[in-house]
Formats: structure tokens, C-alpha cells, sequence
């Protein structure tokens, strides 16, 4: 049976010159098998503090995250990441750095059979035909492919998915929202998404996590998306709903975002 | 093209200009100076017969060479083979590091005249004695670039390699050696540069045959011609060895 992931009264505090800063507190989320959750929130709230967490990468400081009924301790190949930078190699060519993941995630298979599942995943993504180039040599956008094939290539049940469009210009970043949709669509591993575009957070998820401002943030509120699927982006452009659900979140981080923590401080 | 073969007729000039110096100065200042026609007219001998040994000091100045550049070899490799993982274990761990910088900073400054005398005091020989030498005084480079390149390691490559959850081994041969191979060439270069200003000074203390050793003793058999033809073959071999490291070291920085 596969469980869901929980989140679980997570509190983040980071030492600094001026004393303890309290980034996130008792966070509590629950994501469910084949669902894509966006955290979405203002710069600074501590929503990438709470995918990094989720990833291993940082522990939490109260509270945890809970894979399959057991709290984790630490990166995990079945939770693959991909980072706001392309994060590739640059010492390795393109198939190399998606050989990398492939070898740590199915050390039972001989050489041959990595290569060509690293080939797969490249070709899933679309650049196969820059299976021998240096990453220096490609485009942000078609590096960023290679890392989320890389990432792919582990055969993770989670996909976390840290703002990895940031750093795109406009049409990229469409180009590979599509290209994460489809990829969803046609396996609905269950994705976590940061980021900070309400656009991207509306077309692709099942569900947004809005998230108070920092310190000590939460979730502010959750928002099921309960538009049609297969999703198609001009035709959401016709969508009385869609827009209904870019006011709610639009309303949420103009003022209540902000109103919460004022709140706190009276 | 234009721009650099007027860079090289510039460097020619210069060449001139302190030949030009040398000249004047062996003529009007310092008459035991050779000037530069005669120390070509004593020396010849030396440079047109290189590899000719008529006797263990009176070799030709390519052998001469050979002797210094061995002893060099050995003394750097065994720098870089101390040095590399020293400033591995300084850039990746700070409890190593502040248990030695401080006794490293210490060590750095001293002149290879001092550790000289306690080479030959510990092995008893000339020869290890003078790589000892060599090798303390070149590593110091290597250590403190390869320790600066471990600590310049971007945070990227380090959580890519956390969560794909790699070995240590495949760490350090995948993300930590490539990431650090440019600074640990310049360390490289820099050794060198130094190793072969260390062997100079080893091979005038101790007597061994070799350019140090030959400007040695033809300082005392009063031959000061030969002197400067030493000094010339020390500053010639010691730019080439710098450009053929520079060259290693720009290779890499573009991969």
C-alpha cells in the first residue's frame, strides 16, 4: 500500500549573528500518492526551507517528515530533486551526468542497460541529441531537461521540484511546465512543487499550499485546483474558474499573507 | 598577429636594453664583470657540447641540467604527493584546519638555507637531504591552493551528490578531484617555480654536480664567466618549466 507523505509540525531555526531566526513553524501538510502540491508564497517565506527538508538536504529543527510510516533522516533515492539551477556536472557530458543518478538508483543492472535507461530518460525529455555535449555548451532550458531527467532516471515515488523554472526567460519556461505536466500526466508520480508564479502553481497542481510570510510561516491556506485535466493552457485562458482561483491566491498574498503575521504581532 | 609580434619585438628590446646594461657595467663599474661576448668566448664549451662529462664539476650544461631537473623531479613529486592530500584534509575539514594552519603559517616563511643543515643532520647524506629540502619548502603552494579549492567546491555539486546519495569514493572522484583539479595546478606551477629556486641553494651547500653545484664551485675557482653562464641557464629553465605548467593549468580551467 502506498502511503501518503506527511508533513508534520515542521519548524526550521536558523542561528544568526542577531539569535535565533525561526523561518518556519509547525508547518503541517499531507500529500497524497499521485498528487501535485505547489508551495506557493512571497520570496523569503521559507518554502524552499521546507522542500530542502523534505529532501534530506536540511533537518528540521522540530517536527519531521514521514516517507512510508518512517521519518526520514536523510536524502533518499525514491525523493529526487531538482534544484532552481540546472545543478549539472560540468565535467561530465550530458549522458554521464544522468549516468550519475542511473548507477545509484539500479546498481543491479549491467553497464549496457544503465546506458541505454540514462538514453531513455534523456530521450523522454527531449535531448537525446545532446547525449555527448558538455552542459557548458547548452541552453539553461535544455539543461534543466537533462536535470530533470537525471532526476527521473532514479525512478523516484517523489518529484521535488524546487522553483526549477526560476531562471528560465518566458516561452522555456512554458515549454517545460508542458513538459512536466505531460510527464505527470502519464505516470501521476506524486510532485511537490516550490515556486513563486501563481500561473505556473494553477496550471499544474492538484492543490496549492499557500504560505504565510516569514518568520515563523505556515500554511496560510489550502487550495484544492479543481480544474479539468489534461490541462491546456489557452483553453484556461477561457476559464471563469482559473480565474476565480488566481483572485483567491492573488487576494491571499496582497494581503492576508501579510495581515497574519500582523495579527500575530498584536 | 600584429599585436604579438609587436609584444615580441618589445620583449626583444628589453632583452637589449639589460644586455646593453650588463655590457656597460663589465666595461666602466666591475671589470672582473665578464661581459657578455666574453662569457659566450669562455663558456662555449659548456653550451656547444652539452651532454660531454670530462670530469664529475666539468660537465657540458645540458647534463648539468639533466642532474638539477632530476633532483627537482623527485623533490616535487614528493611535495605534490604530501602536499595534495594535506590540502585536501585543510579544505574539507575545519577541525584539521585549525589544529595545523597555525603550525603551517609557521613553517611556510622559512628559507630553505634553514632546512638544509637539519636535512643533513637527519639523513646524512647530501642527496635526500636536499629533496627533504625541496620538498618542505615547494610543498606549501600545492597545500594552500588544493585547501582554497576543496573550500570553493560549489554548494550545487555537494547537494547534488547528497541526494543522489553517492559514496564517498565516487564523492570525491566525480565532484570533490574535478572540482578542485585547477587551483590544484596552480598549486602545482607554483611548487615547481619554487622547487627549482630551492635546488640552487641545496646544491651549492652540498656540493653536488648540477647547475646550483657548478655556479658553485666556479665561484671558487674564480671562472665568472661560468657564474653567469649558471644564472642564465637557471632563469631560461625556470621560465620554460613555468610556461609548460601554465599551459597543463589552462587546459584544465577551460574543461
Amino acid at each position: 500500500m502506498i502511503r501518503p507523505l506527511i508533513i508534520t509540525s515542521l519548524t526550521k531555526t536558523f542561528d544568526t549573528a542577531s539569535g535565533p531566526h525561526i523561518a518556519v513553524k509547525d508547518f503541517d501538510a499531507t500529500v497524497q500518492p499521485g498528487e501535485f502540491v505547489s508551495l506557493l508564497g512571497h520570496s523569503g517565506c521559507g518554502k524552499s526551507t521546507v522542500l530542502a527538508i523534505v529532501a534530506g538536504l536540511q533537518q528540521a529543527t522540530l517536527g519531521g517528515v514521514i516517507v512510508d510510516g518512517r521519518e526520514i533522516d536523510g536524502p533518499g533515492l525514491e525523493r529526487a530533486l531538482v534544484f532552481q539551477s540546472p545543478c549539472l556536472l560540468p565535467w561530465c557530458n550530458t549522458r554521464e551526468n544522468v549516468m550519475l543518478a542511473v548507477r545509484q538508483a539500479h546498481p543491479k543492472l549491467n553497464p549496457k542497460e544503465q546506458k541505454e535507461l540514462a538514453r531513455k530518460y534523456l530521450n523522454l525529455v527531449g535531448v537525446s541529441e545532446f547525449e555527448n555535449t558538455l552542459p557548458a555548451e547548452l541552453s539553461q532550458g535544455t539543461q534543466q531537461r537533462v536535470a530533470i531527467a537525471r532526476a527521473l532516471s532514479l525512478e523516484p515515488r517523489f518529484l521535488l521540484l524546487d522553483e526549477p523554472f526560476g531562471m528560465l526567460d518566458s516561452m522555456t519556461r512554458f515549454e517545460l511546465q508542458d513538459l512536466v505536466l505531460e510527464l505527470w500526466e502519464k505516470d501521476r508520480k506524486t510532485c511537490i512543487l516550490v515556486t513563486h508564479d501563481i500561473d505556473e502553481a494553477l496550471y499544474l497542481s492538484d492543490r496549492i499550499i499557500l504560505m504565510t510570510d516569514g518568520p515563523e510561516s505556515k500554511v496560510g491556506l489550502e487550495l484544492p485546483i479543481t480544474l479539468p485535466r489534461p490541462r491546456d493552457r489557452r483553453e484556461l485562458a477561457d476559464n471563469q474558474e482559473y480565474y476565480r482561483l488566481r483572485k483567491v491566491v492573488i487576494d491571499f498574498l496582497e494581503h492576508h499573507s501579510r495581515q497574519f503575521t500582523q495579527e500575530k504581532a498584536a | 598577429m600584429q599585436n604579438s609580434l609587436k609584444t615580441f619585438a618589445l620583449s626583444l628590446v628589453g632583452l637589449f636594453v639589460v644586455g646593453g646594461l650588463w655590457t656597460f657595467l663589465s666595461l666602466n663599474v666591475a671589470p672582473d664583470l665578464p661581459s657578455p661576448w666574453r662569457t659566450w668566448q669562455e663558456s662555449k664549451i659548456y653550451v656547444l657540447n652539452p651532454w660531454e662529462k670530462r670530469g664529475e664539476m666539468d660537465q657540458g650544461i645540458g647534463l648539468m641540467t639533466a642532474y638539477s631537473l632530476f633532483r627537482v623531479a623527485k623533490g616535487f613529486f614528493l611535495a605534490i604527493a604530501i602536499g595534495t592530500p594535506l590540502g585536501f584534509l585543510l579544505g574539507a575539514s575545519p577541525t584539521f584546519f585549525k589544529m595545523f594552519d597555525p603550525t603551517i603559517q609557521l613553517l611556510r616563511p622559512i628559507s630553505p638555507l634553514a632546512w638544509l643543515p637539519l636535512g643533513l643532520i637527519l639523513f646524512r647524506q647530501s642527496e635526500p637531504a636536499a629533496l627533504f629540502t625541496i620538498a618542505l619548502c615547494s610543498m606549501w603552494p600545492t597545500v594552500i591552493n588544493t585547501m582554497t579549492g576543496v573550500r570553493a567546491i560549489p554548494q550545487d555539486y555537494l547537494n547534488v551528490a547528497r541526494v543522489l546519495r553517492l559514496s564517498p569514493w565516487k564523492q570525491f572522484t566525480k565532484v570533490w578531484l574535478p572540482a578542485t583539479l585547477p587551483y590544484m595546478f596552480t598549486g602545482y606551477r607554483l611548487s615547481l617555480g619554487i622547487a627549482w629556486l630551492v635546488i640552487v641553494a641545496a646544491e651549492m651547500l652540498t656540493g653536488t654536480p648540477g647547475v646550483g653545484g657548478f655556479l658553485w664551485q666556479e665561484y671558487n675557482s674564480l671562472i665568472y664567466s661560468h657564474i653567469l653562464l649558471s644564472i642564465l641557464t637557471i632563469g631560461v629553465v625556470g621560465f620554460t618549466l613555468d610556461r609548460m605548467m601554465g599551459f597543463a593549468e589552462n587546459k584544465l580551467r577551460t574543461v
